[in-house]
């Protein structure tokens, strides 16, 4: 307990006791704006956000032809068609399959890296942040050419592993930048304490350091997870085999037929949507503690 | 400050004995997964691509491949009109789509850092386009532009733009079309990291402004900004970089068209590359638009003074 106190970011904020009411017309708290300052603006955003969301739902669920705005009669036709004739159970298997495997990979070789330049001075050190800071201008789609090439040389071309790996390399940096913010933010006395107390490093990191990393790894991992879900580029590159596609491909197909059936692109928008919904809805708490924590200041 | 506590720890000599894991190896063996992966997939094809810039290399004509020295930057430099308008557009593209994200992202953090009923609700909901893809994106709004469904057609009913208009297929439109579209999805990125640095500004100094008798305009330019100002100099710096490379959305939204109206320079290089297979003269342009990356990244940082005087 004492010791999630300490590694907070910032202490609670120190409410003042409601002032007496002033004089003048101004009469509210300093942080208070007037109500419809806030609500007039964010309805009108509210709009221009959820109308979109609303769209691609009504139109995977109202029949094809129908220009009806209310979803009625509904209809999941277009879903059985998407995920059987055109593939998209295969897709959800395949982009769930490298989604995962990037997640892990991510996660653990950041975790390594990151636990190495928050605790060590060791002699490349500076050189080793610096080819990090400089791999974020190394734009990945420009590399396409060179990175089938290479894949193509360890014979994984049309195998999921190119995608997992190429996925993995592009977040590695940032990710292994933001995990080392958080271990520096863990004090490194706490470990010490568990060393005299006769754990090595490996059982001090796991049972002191690991669990006050949840809100970072979370971050982290979700961010890896969601980003190679989304990720197109490379699927549509190292895999030709429609057995072996992933989601994103499969939306841009069905973009790109002669006539779009607006149905099935609906449905399988919706399908893209739902893993990311649920991974947004699980680690909203997370992300703002994560990366006040550990994105930008350090 | 920890740092230099930990150099100097670990040579306690009672530690010594576990064999394994001598404290002078562990920080290599650590980083090593992490330093291979890197050298073998980023490092390596950077590499190839500087070399192939100074190749004629295309796989469907072998008979002229061959060292070509400088030949390919000179034909993208004097040669190669479609060179210039893509490095244009995609400049006129990161600079609109940064600009207004940050200025709605700004607003809409600022907006939901304050206590009302239905925060939660409101950020969340707020925040929702952030997670979505490219493609995704692209998707919704060709449902949401087409001539015949689209929201279009209902924005005609009351006057703005006329039936049967396509705003992704008409080279008056296209831009703004696509602007709003990206920054559909890009505005939450900025919201949500500006909030996130300003759960760290510290009360008191309100307070304090607010005794003064500081207006709420003055407290956001003298208080609120400065504070955010590195959040915001490294978000749009990423952002920016971001925009610059990533393909996704115009590639599946409008392919670059129509008439070549929104093609990016990667998406050119992209295009030469896997449509014409010339390798070489996209792996120049690949050095390019790297080189140019680099140096208005450096340029930014330094106008900006990133980090202050206290580094």
């Amino acid at each position: 307990m004492s010791v999630k106190e300490a590694t907070k970011t910032a202490p609670a904020p120190l409410r003042a006791a409601p002032e007496p009411p002033r004089p003048t017309k101004k009469n509210r708290s300093w942080d208070e704006a007037p109500r419809w300052q806030i609500y007039l603006p964010l309805s009108i955003y509210l709009v221009f956000t959820l109308i979109p969301f609303y769209w691609i739902l009504l139109f995977s669920l109202r029949p094809a032809g129908s220009t009806s705005l209310v979803p009625w009669p509904i209809t999941f036709d277009h879903f059985e068609k998407v995920w059987t004739e055109r593939s998209f159970g295969t897709y959800f298997q395949n982009s769930v399959l490298v989604g995962i495997a990037t997640l892990l990979m991510t996660t653990l070789v950041a975790l390594a890296g990151g636990y190495a330049l928050a605790r060590f001075n060791f002699k490349i050190k500076r050189a080793f942040m610096l080819a990090l800071l400089c791999s974020q201008f190394v734009p990945g789609a420009l590399l396409l050419v060179p990175l089938f090439e290479t894949f193509a040389e360890l014979q994984m071309i049309n195998s999921l592993g190119s995608v997992i790996i190429a996925e993995t390399v592009f977040q590695l940096p940032l990710s292994m930048i933001l995990i080392s913010n958080f271990i520096k933010n863990v004090p490194y006395s706490l470990e010490e304490a568990a060393w005299v107390d006769g754990c090595n490093r490996m059982t001090a990191f796991r049972i002191v350091v690991l669990p006050l990393l949840r809100p970072g790894l979370i971050a982290v991992g979700s961010f890896a997870f969601v980003h190679s879900w989304n990720h197109f580029l490379f699927a549509l590159m190292f895999l030709n085999n429609p057995e072996k596609q992933t989601i994103p491909v499969g939306l841009n197909t069905l973009m790109g037929a002669d006539s779009v059936d607006l149905g099935a692109l609906a449905a399988g928008g919706i399908i893209a949507a739902v893993p990311v919904v649920i991974v947004f809805a699980f680690i909203q708490k997370w992300l703002i503690t994560g990366f006040s924590a550990g994105a930008v200041k350090g | 400050m920890a740092q230099a506590a930990a150099v100097a720890k670990p040579p306690a000599p009672p530690r010594r004995r576990r064999a394994s894991a001598t404290p002078r190896r562990l920080p290599y063996l650590l980083i090593a997964p992490a330093a291979l992966l890197m050298l073998g997939f980023i490092a390596y094809p950077v590499i190839s691509v500087f070399y192939y810039s100074l190749q004629e290399y295309n796989p469907t004509k072998p008979w002229r491949n061959g060292f070509a020295g400088l030949d390919n930057f000179v034909h993208a430099f004097t040669d190669d009109p479609l060179f210039w308008d893509t490095l244009v557009f995609s400049a006129k593209w990161v600079f609109v789509e940064v600009g207004l994200q940050l200025l709605f992202g700004l607003a809409l953090a600022l907006i939901v850092n304050q206590t009302f009923a239905g925060r939660a609700l409101g950020r969340a909901l707020v925040f929702s386009p952030w997670a979505v893809s490219g493609v995704l994106t692209s998707a919704i709004w060709v449902l949401l532009y087409n001539s015949q469904t689209g929201i279009t057609r209902y924005l005609a009913d009351v006057g703005i733009g006329s039936y049967g208009t396509s705003w992704l297929s008409d080279t008056s439109t296209v831009f703004p079309a696509a602007i709003v579209a990206d920054l559909w999805r890009g505005v939450p990125f900025f919201a949500i990291l500006i909030l996130a640095d300003l759960q760290s500004v510290s009360k008191d100094l309100y307070e304090a402004a607010e005794v003064d008798g500081a207006s709420r305009i003055k407290q956001f330019w003298h208080i609120t900004l400065p504070h955010l100002k590195d959040a915001i100099v490294l978000s749009t710096l990423l952002r920016a970089v971001w925009e610059f490379n990533n393909v996704d959305l115009l590639y599946t939204l409008t392919g670059g068209g129509p008439a070549g109206e929104t093609m990016t320079l990667p998406l050119y290089i992209a295009n030469t590359s896997v449509d014409a297979h010339n390798f070489g003269y996209a792996s120049a342009l690949t050095t390019v638009a790297f080189v140019i990356l680099l140096f208005c990244s450096m340029v930014y940082l330094r106008l900006s003074k990133f980090g202050g005087e206290d580094k």
